[in-house]
């Protein structure tokens, strides 16, 4: 190892970068945003445009309370990040157990909705466009969730066992950022399928 | 005044045989790697494997176009020859040797010890890998159930409503679908590492503006691709729900629209061609300066239209559909966007000949290969321009006027600039020259039937032959034009065998290298070749964009001059 050393006329700067995690799952975020949009897109395109019943207006009805709990559960994993930051680890657990339940209402009530509309209203995937395009788009929603669900549950029964701290922080914050990702998802979709398209 | 240096290794990193171990031993190493380089050395063995598959499918369809009436292929087994042409070159060549470059190259030229993500790195290569191995596995097992189908024969492009599966029985468009989303969950992976990579990874006193331009293009590419590759996977997941569960996205009997593939396709595939050139615009942002014995002229202003290409080339894609009948207006935006993107690569030509203009340049095979990227590239944006024109589109759409323009920015600039960059590189990663003379007759051998196969196809394409036709009759004035395109394939064929001999030979034989063959002046030349593991003994600091010309001039450093 030799080093030549070199006089250098410029200060001597703070070097700081941004969290590589951090960047990366930006990264993937807008990669995920140029496939809902391909997804969205496709719907607004066969909006009506069905040869065959039933409509969205017929058969969907507006769900309220899951979106209600998805939203309020960007909200709780808002306040657990705050607690694993300031290393309050039972806060963080209790706040992240309020998410997970929030996030299984959620998907709860897709899935009563789905039934509804496959045993009731006979509307799947190859009834008409509205089916197709609809449960792809929400089916892809909420794929996300449940990957959201698999990480926050893993995250829940490692706090359990006491093997989270502030230490994972950073870690937890990559989650959480996802978990806002597919919340702000949902405001799309929830206002395409159930507002604009019914 | 501050002291700082450049570490510049001195330990060897050669081990004797018996360190190595035995060969299952070496073998296995190489599978479970996670190590950037290696991974980077796979990704160019897989891709200059599948470069020779294509090439080799290439050639047979032009030997089957040679004469008119020729029974060489059927018609079938012609238009699955084209679509494997297609999807392998653009997806199991292009992207993966532009992945291979930056794992190999991008953390070295930082100073990072590997990419941000090491296992997500390896684990998105095997995707890919795999998502090649199904394409291909087609070839046995795409008869499905019904006994219909083989190799994918919808073209690399898909077009609704032929993929659908009342078009398209047996499995034959599965595979092609499947391959291409398992592999294109491997290139998110990559972009992502890589978007990461540059932006954390980097070593102290790297500010954006003085990274290196490889690294900058590589950034603004992996950026491109999470917007790029996404929309192609997401319409591959409509297209098999369609296939497998009944749905209609594009299915037209039922409401669908077939457009609608052909606008999500190309959203996809427009930018995917500045995916596969803008990597060869980094390598030759590296080559032409250290062969000119100049820094590159006009840095920002290259950082700058690269951003611009970045951003014009989303907002382009409908330039493929003059033909399918759209507004006026939409015809209008998109030869107007179309254009626009000549804009930020004029600047780009100017800016490599400036370096060029007054430098004392060495003809060796890289900056040959360099030299000829830049006057073909010039030619393919020139007719890309013709083309942009919406009615001189409405006449050449579909035909050999189109091949040979596209073929002129994959070959003529991507294809060009990889040669380039593995005669450049080489060195580097193996610690052996490739043999200089060979490399030459490579480049002339590879040029002369470059322009024999592609300059001659425009003709055609004026002419009238359209794209895609197994044969033709002899009355059509195509005979003699076709059958020299065919010879020129087969003089670039054997160039392309010359660059393969010369490619494994050099390995054994080739001239011992040494850390700096080309005397450069990025990171990467500051470590010995091959780099160790762990690339740099302790972390380097630099405060220009030459760092290695800064520690081989101490008295006229390059900071002195950059603000």
């Amino acid at each position: 190892m030799s080093s030549m050393p070199i006089s250098h006329p410029g200060r001597t700067v703070e070097w700081n970068l941004p969290s590589k995690r951090r960047v990366g799952m930006t990264a993937l975020i807008a990669g995920e945003s140029a496939i809902f949009t391909i997804f969205v897109v496709a719907y607004v395109f066969y909006m009506g445009k069905s040869l065959s019943g039933p409509t969205p207006a017929q058969v969907l009805e507006v769900p309220i309370l899951a979106t209600i709990c998805l939203l309020s559960s960007s909200l709780t994993i808002w306040r657990a990040e705050k607690a694993i930051e300031d290393d309050r680890m039972g806060t963080f657990t209790a706040w992240l157990g309020a998410t997970i339940a929030l996030a299984a209402v959620f998907l709860t009530g897709t899935a009563l909705e789905w039934k509804k509309l496959i045993y009731q209203d006979g509307l799947t995937v190859s009834t008409n466009l509205f089916g197709t395009t609809f449960y792809s788009l929400v089916g892809l929603h909420a794929t996300h969730v449940v990957v959201g669900l698999f990480l926050l549950t893993s995250v829940f029964i490692f706090s359990l066992f006491g093997w989270v701290d502030s230490r994972q922080r950073e870690r937890f914050g990559v989650i959480a950022m996802y978990w806002h990702f597919v919340d702000a998802v949902w405001i799309v979709v929830f206002t395409v399928v159930y507002l604009i398209g019914r | 005044m501050s002291v700082y240096s450049l570490p510049v290794s001195q330990i060897d990193p050669s081990t004797s045989a018996s360190e190595r171990g035995t060969f299952l031993e070496r073998l296995h190493g190489w599978v479970v790697t996670v190590d950037h380089k290696r991974l980077g050395i796979l990704y160019i063995l897989y891709s200059t494997f599948f470069l020779l598959v294509a090439g080799a499918e290439a050639l047979i369809i032009r030997v089957q176009l040679a004469n008119p009436y020729n029974h060489v292929l059927s018609a079938q087994v012609y238009n699955r020859f084209f679509t494997m042409h297609g999807t392998t070159m653009v997806f199991l060549v292009g992207m993966p040797f532009l992945f291979g470059f930056a794992n190999f190259i991008v953390p070295l030229q930082i100073g990072a010890r590997d990419m941000a993500f090491p296992r997500l790195n390896a684990f998105s290569f095997w995707l890919m890998a795999f998502g090649g191995f199904l394409l291909y596995y087609s070839f046995l097992g795409g008869a499905g159930l019904y006994g219909v189908g083989n190799a994918p024969d919808v073209g690399w492009f898909a077009y609704a409503p032929l993929t659908e599966r009342s078009f398209s029985p047996g499995h034959a468009t599965d595979y092609w679908a499947l391959a291409l989303i398992v592999s294109g969950f491997g290139t998110l992976g990559t972009a992502i590492n890589i978007v990461a990579t540059i932006i954390s990874m980097r070593c102290k006193g790297m500010t954006l503006m003085r990274m290196p331009l490889f690294t900058w293009l590589l950034l603004i590419v992996s950026m491109l691709t999470l917007v790029t590759i996404t929309p192609l996977t997401a319409a591959q997941f409509m297209l098999l729900i369609d296939r497998y569960l009944g749905g209609h996205f594009f299915d037209t009997q039922a409401g669908g629209s077939s457009l609608i593939w052909i606008h999500f396709f190309w959203i996809f595939g427009h930018p995917e061609v500045y995916v596969l050139v803008l990597p060869a615009f980094a390598i030759a942002n590296e080559i032409i300066p250290v062969f000119c014995r100049k820094a590159i002229f006009g840095y920002p202003a290259m950082v700058a239209a690269s951003i611009c290409i970045m951003f014009v080339s989303v907002s382009v894609w409908a330039h493929h559909m003059f033909t399918v009948g759209m507004t006026s207006v939409s015809n209008a935006f998109f030869t107007l966007s179309t254009m626009l993107v000549g804009v930020p690569t004029g600047i780009k030509i100017f800016n490599w000949i400036a370096t060029l203009w007054g430098g004392r340049i060495r003809f060796t095979t890289p900056m040959l290969f360099c030299i000829g990227f830049l006057f073909q590239f010039l030619l393919a944006g020139l007719t890309g321009i013709m083309l942009s024109v919406s009615p001189w589109d409405w006449q050449l759409h579909n035909s050999y006027f189109v091949i040979a323009h596209f073929h002129y920015v994959l070959v003529g600039a991507v294809v060009f600039c990889i040669f380039a960059g593995i005669y450049y590189w080489y060195p580097k990663a193996t610690g052996r020259l490739m043999n200089e003379t060979l490399g030459k007759w490579h480049f002339c051998l590879f040029t002369i039937g470059f322009h024999i196969t592609f300059d001659t196809m425009h003709f055609l394409g004026l002419l009238g032959m359209p794209r895609s036709i197994y044969t033709y009759q002899p009355d059509r004035g195509w005979n003699s034009l076709n059958l020299i395109v065919s010879v020129g394939g087969l003089i670039q064929g054997v160039a392309v065998l010359i660059f393969a001999y010369n490619f494994i030979v050099s390995y054994w034989r080739g001239e011992v290298a040494g850390d700096d063959p080309w005397d450069a002046w990025t990171l990467e030349w500051t470590i010995s070749s091959p780099p160790p593991v762990y690339n740099f003994e302790e972390e380097p600091e630099v405060h220009s964009r030459r760092p290695l010309w800064d520690l081989k001039h101490p008295g006229d450093p390059d900071w002195e001059y950059e603000s």
